[in-house]
């Protein structure tokens, strides 16, 4: 292998939603040493994934195991818990995504994905008040005017304003940049400011009243002045706001979490799609939630065709049922209610409240996951596994749901997620057979 | 092995019509008799009837638009009696958009063991794929969405039908698709680029500076040339819209007898002013149909209930939304499609309604020639499939379908012509527009019929009083030769397989390509196209000429 220097061409990067698949990776030896095309965040996921090869194939109890060791423990765990949650999802393929969700049926537990904890407020929002959105490359082919709003893509997704949003030509835009008016509405000036010709601060949790006054000028009602008091943002600026809305040939509001995950979530998230929505009286506007993890839009996709809803599900009667609050995983655990879990790519440990993190403690964990997450070190029994992209291939969602094959550079000596769920999913089914007949 | 006696067999396209006869399977297909051994078992069908598997023509099962109604609607999953986990099945819901695993044992549990999804963005075709992959049992494809596509509109504004053709049959391949799908042609492009929609055939697309016509004209024949299993398939411009069955009449006119499948021809039957209420003129167009043996159409029977209007039409979503009030959802695809999603409920006693679901039985009644229609819902657009077998009662039952037309609104139905039709369905015409001719309209020639050599789909149903009872529950349902339904429960747990076609192109089109995909779209023309790991079980169907 060494010195050999090959190219993988219109590669995918996994890293964030813009899940861009023009990146050409140059692999010498066992290393990819470029990424042509790549972002900084893009750079950092190809160059510094971990490559050591010394870390077991499973942990179980902190005493190294085989893979196969750990899916007999594995499906063991599952098998005898009687409130089992599956959870994850968003960083791996949607092949494992599927054996991920047919293991939640099997077992009868709850199924829930990192959406529950990003833009689950938007799926929220999206089931009350529906969404007209658009492909990105509709928003590169004809969006004269891009709102960005609670979200700093300058920094969560780098390529986003020349791939898509903001620099790129397209065919009813043809001059770029230069044919687009921009917007950031933000808490604070972040560097995606440089990018916008207008910049509106919104005082902190008041933007659904910012929205609302928005909708109400487009309808045509009065809004007061001490709508300035309140949001921060004077009437004049909105008004002149509204009008350039309508004049806009295709709009589109693209929005982060600032929206769905402060005051007011799902209703801030029904506001801004309601918004889009109303302007279709005018003109043609579209909204999109900026979705983070490379594959958190499959993880919905798959969730959704296999049970009927996004996440936040449960199979304790045998069928799935939906009820965000009650089956997403933060709040089980917070609760103290699931007695096992099986985490997919998602590190909670390091993200969830203390008390969900104390109960997840608790009980038996089995984490999935190519590095040493903080999840991995708690858990009961930890699988390193293959990267999806850079050595797994399968398939990743874009956050506009387009699907993109991935086209690995590297073997590993790791299995993948997926191989692991299959191994696991077979062991569960004839241990329950076992049962059944004993 | 099996061998099904005693069975009273209806196979219109063999000319068996309830005669007695055996039925012979081995390794998936149909075979004669003598073929089978001793190990062969032995069904015994006495007092049932034989039909070959259901074929489903035109319904919205899998991909991006299907998946965006079910996530929007968890209301109309939890309404639904939910499918359970069995030890060899997976679990689902129902409501008008079933998860993927309940479609496919739902159909099968209804006797159908074939399903098209009829209108897939090429974009999203690797996804309606792997949703097919989590579709159990039936045999299914899709309808590549084309009559939107700019590609293909630049082609016909500079008069280059040549270069079209073989852009067709790459896309066709690049989506792993079965046929051509038109959606209101030219008049997603008008409601993207900020207008509203084309108003007639002979509407411009702004921008592109074609017309509907030219569009309907140039991929219909684009589909006969490459000599594909079938041919174009329509859904034509105004759907829903009082007055609309002058455009579909010129649309069929404009066709000039090239081959063509109008299809929902129910929501394109439409009198009235725009505007105003509808009124029924079926009357004018089966006269055209039945005097075209190039047109084939399927109803878009509507059924009184809650349901999902989904379509590739995004005005009409953004109109329905309007009618209605209720939530709605639009996605539009760059360069080839649009979509739009509202909830909907039909009601007996609303004038519209009525007088829809009058005309798709009208459609049925006055058609000369089953062979040229075919039994939809338009799933989920005028009502789920799991309705047909309440639809084929109405057909095959007058005093229930007059029972029925009393429920309705009574001003609607008298003027149509519903009330005065007294023809009744035989066993046979139902195989036809149930089996026999979605089959053979979509160039399937192994399936819709149980001569020799046929795929061993074939459904047994236990004779009723009750035609809807008789169809909702078939004793026995065989799919690629193995028994996968008994008693309505699903005994084995197999997966159907995917048909695609993938005609030859030139691929001296493609630097072209690759400058089109580099401009305008926003993935890589190299990773495009869908490969066959996304049709694990795969069929190619053969194309005819090219």
């Amino acid at each position: 292998m060494e010195g050999e220097v090959r190219v993988i061409e219109h590669a995918t990067c996994t890293f964030c939603g813009c899940v861009c698949d023009d990146i050409d990776l140059t692999v010498e030896g066992n290393r990819i040493t470029k990424a042509k095309n790549a972002c900084v965040l893009g750079k950092a996921w190809f160059f510094e994934y971990p490559t050591e090869e010394s870390r077991p194939e499973a942990m179980i109890g902190g005493v190294p195991a085989t893979t196969a060791e750990g899916i007999e423990e594995a499906a063991r765990i599952l098998t005898r818990a009687r409130y089992p949650v599956v959870y994850g999802l968003s960083d791996t393929t949607v092949e494992a995504q599927r054996v991920a969700v047919e293991i939640a049926d099997l077992i009868g537990g709850c199924l829930d994905t990192t959406t529950s904890v990003c833009h689950g407020p938007s799926g929220i929002a999206f089931q009350g008040v529906g969404e007209a959105t658009c492909s990105l490359g509709e928003i590169k082919n004809r969006a004269d005017m891009v709102i960005f709003w609670g979200g700093n893509p300058a920094e969560s997704h780098p390529r986003h304003f020349t791939k898509y949003s903001v620099m790129p030509k397209g065919m009813f835009v043809p001059n770029g940049r230069k044919d687009r008016y921009v917007v950031l509405v933000d808490v604070r000036k972040t560097l995606s400011a440089r990018a916008a010709d207008l910049f509106i601060q919104v005082k902190p949790s008041k933007d659904f009243e910012l929205l609302w006054a928005l909708r109400a000028l487009v309808k045509g009602v009065e809004v007061d002045e001490r709508i300035e008091a309140e949001t921060g943002v004077s009437l004049a600026t909105l008004k002149e706001l509204v009008e350039r809305m309508k004049r806009a040939k295709f709009g589109v509001f693209l929005f982060g979490m600032g929206l769905s995950m402060t005051r007011g979530k799902h209703y801030n998230a029904a506001a801004i799609l309601t918004l889009a929505r109303d302007l279709n009286q005018h003109t043609r506007f579209v909204a999109k939630p900026m979705r983070g993890h490379g594959n958190v839009t499959g993880a919905d996709n798959v969730v959704a065709w296999a049970t009927g809803y996004p996440f936040g599900v449960n199979f304790g009667r045998g069928y799935p049922r939906f009820n965000p609050g009650e089956f997403t995983t933060v709040d089980l655990l917070a609760r103290g209610e699931a007695d096992a879990a099986l985490i997919v790519s998602a590190d909670p440990v390091a993200n969830f409240p203390q008390s969900a993190i104390e109960h997840l403690k608790r009980i038996p964990t089995i984490v999935l996951d190519p590095q040493a997450s903080e999840t991995a070190k708690v858990a009961r029994v930890a699988f390193t596994t293959a990267i999806y992209g850079i050595n797994v291939p399968g398939t990743v969602y874009r956050m506009d749901d387009v699907p993109i094959r991935l086209r690995p550079a590297l073997p590993s000596r790791y299995p993948s997620d997926e191989e692991v769920l299959k191994g696991i999913a077979k062991r569960v089914r004839e241990l329950r057979r076992e049962a059944l007949s004993a | 092995m099996l061998r099904i006696v005693n069975g009273k067999v209806y196979d219109p396209t063999n000319g068996v019509d309830g005669e007695i006869r055996v039925i012979a399977v081995k390794e998936g297909r149909i075979v004669p008799e003598a073929e089978l051994d001793a190990t062969a078992r032995t069904i015994d069908a006495r007092g049932m009837i034989v039909l070959p598997g259901g074929v489903d023509i035109h319904s919205h099962i899998a991909g991006p638009k299907v998946n965006a109604a079910r996530k929007m609607r968890p209301e109309d999953h939890r309404r639904a009696e939910p499918v359970k986990r069995t030890a060899i099945t997976r679990s689902g819901v129902m409501g008008s958009n079933p998860s993927t695993f309940a479609t496919g044992y739902t159909y099968a549990r209804l006797g159908y063991t074939t399903a098209f999804d009829a209108a897939v963005p090429p974009l999203g075709a690797r996804h309606a794929h792997e949703e097919l992959h989590d579709t159990p049992v039936i045999d299914k494809g899709f309808f590549v969405l084309m009559g939107n596509n700019e590609f293909i509109m630049r082609c016909l504004r500079a008069g280059e039908t040549e270069k079209m053709r073989h852009f067709v049959a790459w896309l066709l391949g690049a989506a792993k698709g079965y046929a051509v799908k038109l959606v209101n042609p030219g008049g997603v492009e008008v409601w993207k680029s900020g207008g509203r929609n084309v108003s007639s055939i002979d509407g411009v697309v702004p921008g592109f500076e074609v017309t509907p016509r030219q569009i309907i004209v140039g991929l219909a024949q684009a589909a006969m040339d490459l000599g594909l299993p079938h041919p174009a398939h329509i859904h034509a411009n105004n759907l829903g819209l009082a007055g609309n069955w002058e455009t579909t009449l010129a649309t069929m006119k404009a066709l000039e007898g090239r081959r063509a499948h109008l299809a929902h021809v129910q929501f394109h039957s439409y009198g009235g002013e725009p505007g105003g209420r509808l009124s029924s003129r079926v009357a004018d167009l089966v006269e055209y149909v039945n005097g075209h043996d190039s047109l084939s159409v399927d109803v878009g029977q509507v059924v009184f209930g809650e349901t999902t209007s989904m379509t590739g039409d995004g005005p009409l979503g953004y109109y329905l939304h309007g009618v209605t009030g209720r939530k709605w959802f639009n996605a539009d695809v760059e360069m080839e499609a649009g979509c739009g999603i509202v909830p909907i409920r039909y009601r007996e006693r609303s004038h519209v309604h009525t007088t829809q679901w009058a005309i798709g039985l009208e459609w049925l009644l006055l058609m000369n020639d089953p062979w040229r229609i075919a039994l939809s819902t338009d799933h989920p657009n005028g009502g789920s499939f799991t309705a047909y077998p309440y639809i084929i009662r109405l057909l095959m039952d007058r005093e229930f379908r007059r029972e029925a037309i009393r429920g309705v609104n009574a001003k609607a139905i008298a003027s149509t012509h519903l009330p005065e039709l007294d023809r009744e369905y035989s066993l046979n015409e139902i195989a036809i527009i149930t089996r026999a001719a979605p089959a053979r309209l979509l160039g399937l020639r192994r399936k819709g019929h149980l001569g020799h050599g046929a795929d061993a789909d074939i459904t047994i149903y236990d004779l009723d009083a009750d035609w809807e009872k008789t169809f909702a529950t078939p004793k026995i349902v065989v799919k690629a030769g193995e028994v996968i339904v008994e008693d309505g429960e699903i005994r084995r747990d197999v997966e159907g397989r995917s048909l695609y076609v993938e005609p030859e192109y030139d691929p001296g089109i493609e630097p072209e390509l690759r400058k089109w995909f580099a401009d305008f779209y926003t993935i890589e023309f190299d990773n495009y196209a869908v490969g066959m790991e996304y049709l694990p079980h795969a069929e190619r169907v053969a194309v005819s000429g090219g």
